[in-house]
């Protein structure tokens, strides 16, 4: 068999449901073998697509996405997307064609050094370089990335070896000595934990992202009911326990409630699951949850005590840990902690002002109501994210799909492509800034011509709002290339009047849509919001609708960079 | 403090790069690295390693995460051998060689070039021999160093380094 054939054929072998990708010279061959094969290829229109596709369609199903590039610029353009799905550790197969063999380091037409740039965003990547090495390289490459903690493997295969004759079979296990991720918890440490769990007063429950990616959230569910504890989650960790819960606290961290991070510096003990404690969460690290001792559950050893001093490291796969640690738990209450937590919530909910415009958040919430609270939510990155992480009130697990750890404007429109893909039946909906949106555009031809019925909703404030709000608050409003709207007509010195605005904003959303042969909406005032959402969630095919905010809506509460995370900002609401 | 880690790995293309990668990417202090093989597919480094515990178990904990590591040993709190070895090439007139030849005898080195101008001395030993011996020699004048980074065993028996 050929080469590229063998690609087909691993595919397959892999259950890989939908290829996400983007031909040219050197994966011409694998395009040819795959016209012969029924898995169905979906046709970005930038590799960026693609791979942040493949990685919506990861999140989504919880299977291995798979994206495949020609060498060169192919190769390049889809960095940001490895390195967006390796900071959130979601599993990738990443498939480039690289120059033939006999050309690699001559700088030859279309070469890149692709592992080379990627080998600090990759779990682990491969160069292909012996025909017989190919079948168990994909074994690998698919094996490494939804084992442990998941993380995007990129295989970089030589035209050579796509054309060569491969002996070797597609095996069917694979054994690495060299990686073997413990998913076992050490009995001993749980039984320290849970003998620490039994003395706290004041427990929160920290869930994160790797919860996520290790089914867990059942598990989660039952710890917070048997030890009566709530629960906050990281951003990458929403959905994973149902916000309408009475022992939910949503969000923590710098633009977390208010409640959560109370909690959390309140808390004499914090079981923290699946999570690594990023600076966005912790704010002034060693002002962090000072009276509480930290459990904390992890796949990945070096996610442990990397930021945090912990009392008690307990390292395997969630789920498994999770099912080992809660039978040896004592059913409590915890009456008084769960009152103080009540009451901050009463005292501190998340909150917005009325004022006469569109309110971002009411957007959101109106959003939620209108699914019931049932779809797969895309974000963008800046406060479309954030308003979304804070009014959605996320009840399912991969019901929330963004890009944490990177903050990588343009993920969610083709993230929400893939899982779309991944979910044909639910309802996918990408919530965009006015920025990030036009930062892949173009997928909406993707998204017209494969029929995928994703709603797109701009928040259009005609800026760059996280930006802005930034620039507001710690750069005394000298804002600085943050307006989408500028043109050469505009005063040098901008008084922020919209009234003194340029008339039209560029691009009009709604025309755009309607050339790509989608269908487009326009929001202005409260009352339309309810009748035009419901409309553009029944309306077939692919919908854009835009909203005008006020650009002065700010996200709050905010703990500012290098505070303790009880200080917050809480702005004008 | 200063810490020996011993390292089985994969022989594969790359390997050292991504060792070297971690090292630079995550900001950890490098002194030393070496690199031989062991056979076909496994290769043997000894990395020597500035930083405080709290550093140092990052470190091995991500080496342990690459693929390719096969075994991190952090070697430091056990008894083991360390070695290194040392080409050093000296200002040496004729009129010299006496000086410089008792020098040799009481290093244990050896003598493995020798010119009108200039004699080059091999040295094998832990590090603080190695540069105690360079030390002696810079007054003579020292024209060129070649030194290879440390590697190091375990020992069986209850020796001193
Ligand atoms: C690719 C990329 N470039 C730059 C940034 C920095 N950045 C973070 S938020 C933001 C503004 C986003 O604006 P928009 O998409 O309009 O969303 P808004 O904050 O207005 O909701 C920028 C530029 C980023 N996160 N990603």
């Amino acid at each position: 068999m050929k080469g590229a054939q063998l690609i087909i054929e691993a595919l397959k072998a892999e259950g890989v449901k939908a290829l996400f990708g983007y031909p040219g010279g050197t994966v011409i061959d694998i395009f040819d073998r795959l016209k012969e094969s029924d898995i169905p290829f979906y046709l970005t229109r930038h590799e960026q697509g693609a791979v942040h596709a493949a990685d919506g369609f990861a999140r989504a199903s919880g299977k291995v996405g798979v994206c495949l590039a020609t060498s060169g610029p192919g190769a390049t353009n889809v960095v940001t997307g490895i390195a967006t799905a390796h900071m959130d550790s979601i599993p990738l197969v990443v498939l480039t064609g690289q120059v033939a063999t006999h050309l690699i380091g001559n700088d030859a037409f279309q070469e890149v050094d692709i592992c080379g740039i990627t080998r600090s965003i990759t779990k682990h990547n491969f160069m292909v370089k012996d025909p017989e090495d190919l079948p168990r390289t994909l074994k690998a490459a698919f094996y490494i990335a939804r084992s442990g903690r998941p993380g995007p493997v990129l295989v970089d295969i030589p035209k050579d070896i796509q054309q060569a004759e491969v002996m070797a079979p597609y095996p069917e296990q694979i054994e690495l000595r060299s990686y073997r991720p413990t998913l076992k918890g050490n009995i001993q440490q749980l039984k320290k934990a849970a003998r620490l769990i039994e003395k706290s007063r004041k427990p929160v429950i920290f869930a994160g992202g790797g919860v996520v990616s290790s089914n867990a959230q059942e598990e989660i569910r039952q710890l917070s009911s048997i030890i009566d504890a709530p629960v906050t989650t990281s951003l990458m960790g929403l959905g994973v326990f149902p916000e309408q819960h009475s022992h939910a606290l949503k969000m923590l961290g710098m633009h977390g409630t208010e409640y959560a991070n109370y909690a959390v510096q309140e808390a004499d003990l914090l079981i923290a699951v699946g999570v690594r404690f990023d600076d966005r969460v912790t704010g002034k690290v060693d002002k962090f949850a000072p009276a509480a001792q930290i459990i904390h559950i992890d796949v990945d050893p070096t996610s442990i005590r990397k930021n945090v001093q912990v009392t008690i490291p307990v390292v395997g796969d969630i789920k498994t840990v999770l099912r080992d640690l809660n039978p040896l738990l004592k059913p409590r209450k915890n009456p008084e902690w769960l009152q103080q937590t009540q009451n901050w919530k009463q005292q501190h909910p998340l909150r917005y002002s009325q004022s006469g415009k569109v309110q971002p958040q009411y957007i959101i919430e109106r959003l939620a109501d209108l699914t019931r609270h049932d779809a797969i939510i895309c974000t963008e990155v800046g406060q479309n994210q954030m308003w979304t992480a804070q009014f959605f009130n996320f009840r399912h697990s991969r019901s929330f799909l963004t890009s944490g750890g990177l903050g990588t404007m343009g993920y969610g429109f083709p993230a929400a492509i893939g899982a779309q893909v991944a979910c044909p039946d639910k309802l996918v909906i990408d919530i965009a800034g006015d920025g990030s949106i036009q930062m892949n555009i173009q997928e909406l031809a993707t998204a017209v011509l494969h029929n995928l019925p994703i709603k797109v909703i701009i928040l259009n404030n005609h800026s760059l709002g996280m930006v802005r709000q930034w620039q507001s608050i710690f750069y005394d409003r000298r804002f600085s290339q943050i307006c989408l709207n500028r043109r050469t007509t505009c005063p040098p010195d901008c008084d922020q009047n919209p009234d003194h605005c340029p008339p039209a904003y560029v691009p009009n959303f709604v025309k755009l849509a309607e050339a790509y042969g989608a269908s487009g909406f326009f929001i202005d005032h409260n009352d339309q919001v309810n009748d035009v959402l419901e409309t553009a969630i029944a309306t077939p095919g692919p919908v854009l609708v835009e909203v005008a905010i006020d650009k002065e809506e700010n996200v709050y509460p905010m703990v500012p960079t290098g505070a303790p995370i009880h200080q917050m900002l809480r702005g004008m609401a | 403090m200063r810490h020996i880690i011993n390292l089985e790995v994969e022989n594969s293309a790359g390997v050292l790069a991504r060792i070297a990668g971690l090292f630079s990417a995550r900001g950890f202090n490098i002194e030393s690295l070496s690199v031989g093989k062991m056979d076909s597919d496994t290769a043997h480094m000894t990395l020597v390693v500035r930083g405080d515990d709290w550093i140092i178990e990052q470190v091995n904990k991500q080496l342990n995460k690459l693929v390719d590591v096969i075994h991190v040993s952090d070697v430091t709190e056990t008894h083991y051998v360390g070695r290194e070895l040392v080409l050093v090439k000296v200002y040496c007139p004729p009129s010299k060689r006496p000086d410089i030849s008792q020098l040799v005898n009481i290093f244990r080195a050896k003598v493995v070039d020798i010119s009108n101008r200039s004699m080059t001395l091999e040295l094998t030993g832990s590090e603080p021999k190695i540069n105690a011996f360079l030390d002696t020699l810079q007054p003579f004048g020292v024209q060129a160093i070649a030194r290879t980074g440390a590697i190091a065993m375990v020992r069986d028996s209850n020796g001193k380094n």
